[in-house]
């Protein structure tokens, strides 16, 4: 192994286009992703204000926003069609292209490869490739805005018929549902490419001593994840083949015979709008912890790190990840216990469904028990921390309830549904993301992020995330349809005061988000010069240079002799040890 | 900051669950015969998730307030006590009782609904699902539906089923706008759709299915309360997706022998 990593040393490019933009450095490709996820966060986000306000004033005029839509927001007022084109497209680009790309392609790329004791990545130009084509999908979902009819209105999930039989369903269903399916195709061979490049670096590029039980859990997580994303993708990018050949080329995959749309009497026969479902949820539940896994790997580690103490069961904590991600496979049909498949099936899918509850529960009860006890250092990186322990628990638990095929019989559709993704695979993800950034920004950037802004940064969106998403859960049990653009007959008239507050919430939650912003922008260049080691840590991205040299280690081969969280015993004045700090245990090769 | 974290955490978890135990916002009141059970069942679900709930967040409230690091502290960490083992093993007994308790005793509703048969005596109607409206069609005396050609669905002519007439089985068929159904006697829908993904959601009724085109959807149960209910598209159906709605009146025996005769004379 080590043989192997000596032989793939390169040197620094020069040229601007080969250091920033077509870089093969996983340093860089990890930024890229990384910014790409913050475009795609704050478009997505300012989206789901205009879906906020839209439900709440639905006649206000949004400025600037008839210009981009004549039709579908004439004078910058959202028309019903133009609500659900902007819910499409914002839960597509906040599952695909935030929580898919930062925790893992992101920060993964950035850090596991410093982390292991590698010099990159194993493919670095299929690092390079599946960044760029991942940008292009990101480009095609993106163009959806400004094509003549709009963006599609079927959701993220692009359920067929409505995806499938082209513009008489609806606006935006002709081009604007053709650019979806071919952006998310794209999405999928970009993070197949990645899956592969991060198995093939963690098995085969660790350095002396870094066995798989040294690895920090971070890279676990990648990994676990990886495996995730090879299985699920693939099958994720069958069903858009399947869905353009559909749509483009008169195949009848999702379509069965008589459906009359607009009139129209369509000449399919023979497919099943449930296939699509399958096919999308086998990869839709994976998806969920493809998004949340790097999460778990980066709040264990920061937990750890800044509560002076090792991880509780560091062992256990694996194997629960193991176990989610194996079960993970098993639950995709708890997405359709009501979409008219066997009763049966619902009934065999909700056990793997609360039993993947049991390693979640461990892992949340671990993080608890390593916080106890510990010597607590309150940064912001560890207070976004304490917050995903906080709002994965909140909205786990909404789980427990809608794993269960007889009450999801009532809340199926509702805002609860809404209420309990956001806050266990959105804000929960996010606030890893947040952690994460707080973490190795000091590394990646050279810089240390002003504390006194992440702080503020933190309050507000902490108790924000509560306020948006909590009453969700509420009027959920009112019995609140979801993607209703507006409550005709009066039909729950009564909780627009709730809408109301969940709306203003949400402008004030993210509006703080643009603090975030400058202190990212801001302390990029602006920040006092960060040191190597900042946060007293003991993992391998701490004993180089912030930011590191391109081959990350200088031209040494690091030696690795220690678990990744050796903390609380003070030796010379330290309650941490390296893990390459020879004193000690030998290395094991 | 921990200590300003374990009190806004703390003030969080009390309202959260202040909120819900009020019942200030709750399930509309139950109007179906198995609608009962499933709330019940919603409850014993809620207490296993609240002890959880609470537990959890005034934990990690109580760490924070306790274990932050004061400037120059020599005290030692502590491990907590036992290790992981015995939070695995609460996890384990915990967790996987509720589970057990959920599925094996919470099952028995979906049960009911799905995998008993209905009631021999049950009334039948047919709903068809387009964009953006719900029909519905009773047998008529015979007791039989005919098929739905969607191919003859003509709106102009008011052929909203796609009810072929030269057919024996279609002729004393009763095409309606509005579900009507008689207070405490078993019903079976049979969900189609024309076009789209819809689905059937009146919350009073506890009931809820998608409507999938291509196949016959049955659906059960007993309405208990004389009444009119919203009947709710609950599945992404289009731009008029939130307009898609019909009634659901459940009347007493005599005024749904009524409203079935002149809707026959309607036809």
């Amino acid at each position: 192994m080590a043989m192997e990593a000596q032989q793939h040393q390169h040197t620094a490019p020069t040229g601007f286009i080969r250091k920033y933009i077509f870089s093969l450095d996983h340093k860089v490709i990890g930024k890229q992703y990384y910014f790409l996820a913050i475009a795609s966060v704050f478009l997505g986000m300012v989206l789901s204000w205009l879906v906020r306000i839209h439900l709440v004033w639905p006649n206000v005029h949004v400025w600037g926003l008839g210009a981009l839509s004549p039709a579908g927001a004439p004078g910058g007022v959202i028309s019903p069609e133009y609500y659900l084109s902007l819910l499409t497209i914002h839960g597509t680009l906040m599952v695909f292209f935030v929580l898919t790309t930062a925790p893992q392609a992101g920060f993964g790329n950035y850090a596991l490869p410093i982390q292991i004791g590698a010099e990159d990545m194993a493919f670095p130009t299929l690092n390079m490739l599946s960044f760029w084509v991942t940008f292009l999908a990101l480009c095609a979902l993106v163009s959806t805005l400004f094509v003549e009819d709009g963006p599609p209105i079927s959701g993220w999930t692009a359920y067929p018929p409505l995806s499938a039989v082209g513009s008489l369903a609806g606006p935006g269903q002709g081009m604007g549902q053709n650019l979806w399916a071919v952006s998310i195709a794209l999405f999928c061979i970009g993070s197949l490419l990645g899956a592969l490049n991060f198995i093939t670096t963690t098995v085969d590029l660790r350095c002396k001593g870094m066995t798989l039980m040294r690895m920090p859990l971070t890279c676990w997580a990648w990994l676990i994840t990886a495996i995730l994303s090879l299985l699920s993708f693939a099958v994720l990018f069958a069903a858009c083949v399947l869905l353009i050949l559909d749509r483009n080329a008169g195949t009848s995959f999702f379509l069965p015979s008589g459906l009359l749309v607009n009139g129209q009497l369509q000449n399919h026969s023979g497919g099943s709008p449930l296939l699509w479902q399958h096919l999308f949820w086998f990869f839709g539940h994976p998806e969920v912890y493809i998004a949340i896994v790097p999460g778990f790997g980066v709040i264990s580690h920061v937990l750890s790190v800044f509560s002076r103490k090792p991880v509780l069961g560091y062992k256990v904590i694996v194997t629960c990840l193991l176990a989610i991600g194996f079960l993970s496979f098993t639950v995709w049909g708890h997405h359709m216990f009501l979409s008219g498949m066997s009763p049966y099936s619902g009934f065999l899918f909700s056990i793997p469904t609360l039993i993947i509850t049991i390693p979640a529960t461990i892992v949340s009860l671990l993080w608890l028990g390593t916080v106890y006890g510990g010597k607590l250092r309150f940064t912001t990186c560890m207070m976004f921390a304490l917050g995903f322990v906080s709002v994965f628990v909140t909205g786990g638990l909404g789980g427990m309830f809608l794993a269960q095929p007889s009450l999801d019989i009532f809340l199926h559709g509702t805002y609860f549904v809404v209420g309990h993704f956001h806050m266990v695979m959105g804000v929960a993800a996010i606030f890893g993301m947040f952690a994460g950034t707080y973490f190795w920004f000091p590394k990646m950037f050279g810089r240390m992020m002003n504390e006194r802004l992440g702080k503020i940064h933190f309050w507000i969106t902490f108790i924000g995330v509560y306020c948006i998403f909590m009453p969700m859960h509420f009027i959920g049990l009112e019995g609140m349809p979801r993607r209703y653009s507006s409550f005709v007959n009066d039909l729950m008239q009564p909780l627009m005061p709730v809408h109301k507050f969940m709306t203003i919430a949400a402008l004030i939650t993210g509006a703080a988000q643009f603090i975030f912003l400058f202190n990212l922008f801001w302390s990029m260049y602006k920040g006092p010069k960060a040191p190597e080691n900042p946060w007293e840590s003991t993992t391998l991205e701490w004993t180089v240079p912030s930011p590191p040299p391109f081959d990350n280690f200088g031209g040494k081969h690091p030696v690795v002799y220690h678990d990744a969280y050796e903390y609380g015993d003070v030796h010379n004045g330290k309650d941490y040890v390296m893990q390459t700090d020879p004193a000690g245990q030998p290395a094991k090769s | 900051m921990g200590k300003a974290f374990a009190v806004v955490l703390t003030i969080i978890t009390t309202v959260s669950v202040a909120i819900f135990v009020s019942r200030h916002w709750w399930f509309p009141e139950v109007a179906s015969a198995h609608g009962g059970a499933m709330d019940h069942q919603f409850l014993e679900t809620f207490v296993g998730a609240a002890i959880g709930f609470i537990l959890a967040q005034l934990g990690l409230a109580a760490f924070a307030w306790k274990y932050g690091e004061r400037k120059g502290e020599t005290r030692p960490i502590r491990i907590f006590p036992g290790g992981a083992k015995w939070l695995v093993v609460l996890a384990l007994v915990y967790v996987g009782s509720e589970i057990i308790l959920l599925e094996f005793v919470g099952q028995k509703v979906w049960a009911a609904m799905y995998f008993t048969p209905p009631a021999a005596d049950s009334l039948q109607v047919q709903v068809l699902a387009g964009q953006f409206a719900f029909y519905f069609r009773y047998p008529g005396p015979d007791g039989k539906f005919g098929p739905i050609h969607t191919g003859k669905i003509d709106e102009t002519k008011g052929n909203f089923f796609g009810i072929d007439p030269s057919d024996p089985g279609s002729k004393d068929d009763i095409v309606t706008v509005e579900l009507a159904v008689p207070v405490n006697k078993p019903v079976e829908l049979l969900l189609n759709s024309k076009d789209m993904g819809h689905g059937f959601y009146v919350p009073e009724m506890r009931i809820q299915q998608d409507i999938v085109p291509g196949m016959e959807i049955p659906l059960h149960f007993t309405p208990t309360k004389i009444g009119k209910y919203d009947i709710a598209c609950n599945q992404l159906c289009g731009l008029g997706h939130y307009t898609m709605r019909a009634f659901l009146e459940v009347m007493s025996e005599e005024d749904y022998q009524k409203w079935i005769v002149e809707q026959a004379s309607l036809q």
